[in-house]
């Protein structure tokens, strides 16, 4: 086959262009679906926390983040164990100085992934609902945007040796992840994990018996739509990641949508019949939570799979979704008010390692594909999250995450914002007595 | 148990990168990958262990 005609890159440059424009309907649906599962007392800090976490999440990303993370054969640094090369960090100059500002692919992926950190950011703000100060979400996604995300991603999409697997040690395609399920969702489900252990539960979750109680989302209607609104970012993510990290043809997008949102669908639908088994009615949240983690698991390798692929997939995700909320609050007493480990790193978890069964079969078949995934997965648990841990747990001694008593009572409206989201409406009557 | 936890989790990954350079042959590699993230989960289970711990009982 030939190099593309001008024409036909143009047509792809622009195709991708218009897939990245989707993807702040992610982010969007992302920050609509925190606020509808936190208090009404918190709901304007949520959506205030959103905004910020967006604006530091792009700057640092911009500023350093894209420095260590590069794109393939970009300069990096490699160190050379047993005569092989291991690539392990970009060397790029700051804000993005040296890159060609055109619409080369490089310089798109940088616009994709300024979005993109939005939603690893997002991610743990889902799980530290209503008790996160402002500060400290700011200085935490500096972090995340900055390091954590950019490491991985260079590992995964830029050259790293995580996708050399393939040419250096014979394992299928190397790591396998076209739209983020490992870069934006399990890192920023991991991270979202680190948080919730340092923060811990939200007061009046347990009961000295350790039982958990059950504090409803405020606005079941944000949820929903929340995640309707997220799928149409999610076409976008997915579309983009496999043009420009899966070598998808725009003819390829096709199937990229129709994978997309069978996975979806699929998860949500087991979600609703998974708890309608457990609980008698089904759960709107979970629900939620259920086609949310349906797309996370779409994303690994959605423009390789076979639709009848796509299902499966996505009702396996949506069973570990419905069931993994209840265990990590009932037995593992992870309060996680958005569900977003259970959403971004069980199903993100479960999409790599598919990615490895599914994406390889019939005439794709690349053997040891599995194995690549695994041990792109075993980097996340066994290098991320330790990594993730540590710099929140340093964080949250320079700068306490946590909201004071008093504050977490009066709600984080009022206390850090000085008014809340909802001033005609008196919803709790005992939420400012002090107890 | 948290510190020990996560130490764990490392020691399973190095595991997993030291398979990958020291095993040429895919089973013995995909045997010691697999023992590598079992460790891993060894020591995600102990980090999620001391967080069941209620505070005051904490080292």
């Amino acid at each position: 086959m030939g190099q593309p005609s001008p024409w036909v890159s143009e047509i792809t440059t622009a195709l991708c262009l218009v897939s990245i424009l989707l993807v702040p309907l992610a982010v969007v649906g992302l920050a609509v679906l925190t606020n509808g599962l936190g208090k009404s007392r918190s709901a304007a800090h949520a959506m205030l926390a959103s905004m910020c976490v967006i604006a530091v999440a792009a700057l640092v990303y911009i500023a350093v983040g894209f420095s260590w993370e590069g794109f393939a054969g970009c300069a990096a640094h490699v160190i050379t164990v047993g005569g092989k090369p291991w690539d392990w960090m970009a060397r790029q100059p700051f804000f993005l100085r040296g890159l060609e500002l055109n619409g080369s692919p490089a310089l798109l992926s940088v616009v994709l992934q300024m979005f993109a950190v939005g939603i690893t950011a997002m991610i743990p703000l889902n799980a530290a609902a209503d008790r996160w100060r402002l500060g400290p979400i700011c200085a935490s996604t500096a972090v995340l945007a900055g390091w954590t995300y950019p490491l991985f991603a260079h590992w995964a999409w830029g050259g790293g040796w995580l996708s050399q697997l393939g040419t250096i040690y014979g394992l299928g395609s190397g790591f396998l992840d076209t739209g983020g399920a490992s870069t934006i969702h399990v890192v920023g489900g991991l991270t979202a994990l680190s948080m919730v252990w340092i923060l811990g539960p939200r007061e009046g979750k347990y009961s000295p018996e350790g039982m958990p109680v059950g504090i409803p989302g405020h606005n079941l209607v944000n949820v929903v739509f929340g995640c309707l609104l997220a799928w149409a970012g999610w076409l976008g993510l997915n579309s983009a990641g496999a043009m420009l990290f899966g070598g998808a043809p725009p003819s390829g997008l096709v199937l990229v949508e129709i994978n997309t949102t069978l996975c979806a669908a699929a998860s949500a639908l087991v979600a609703v019949v998974v708890t309608r088994l457990r609980f008698g009615r089904p759960d709107a949240s979970i629900a939620g939570n259920g086609w949310v983690g349906g797309l996370v698991a779409s994303s690994a390798a959605t423009a390789m799979l076979r639709p009848a692929a796509a299902i499966l997939i996505g009702l396996i995700a949506g069973v570990l979704v419905a069931l993994s909320v209840e265990w990590l609050e009932l037995w593992l007493r992870v309060d996680d008010p958005g569900g977003a480990v259970s959403a971004h790193a069980v199903a993100g978890l479960w999409g790599l390692f598919a990615a490895g069964v599914f994406a390889g079969m019939g005439s794709r078949a690349a053997p040891g594909q599995w194995l690549a995934q695994l041990v792109g997965i075993a980097t996340l648990v066994g290098f991320v999250l330790p990594l993730t841990y540590g710099l929140n747990w340093v964080l949250n001694r320079i700068l306490p995450y946590r909201v004071e008593s008093d504050g977490e009572r009066q709600g984080m409206d009022l206390h850090e914002l000085g008014a809340g989201a909802y001033p005609e409406f008196m919803i709790h009557s005992d939420d400012f007595i002090q107890r | 148990m948290k510190l020990v936890g996560f130490l764990l989790m490392l020691a399973g990954w190095f595991l997993v990168l030291a398979a990958l350079e020291m095993l040429g042959a895919a089973t013995p590699r995909a045997l010691f990958v697999l023992a590598g993230f079992a460790v891993e989960v060894l020591g995600l289970a102990l980090v999620f262990r001391a967080n069941l711990a209620p505070p005051e009982a904490e080292p």
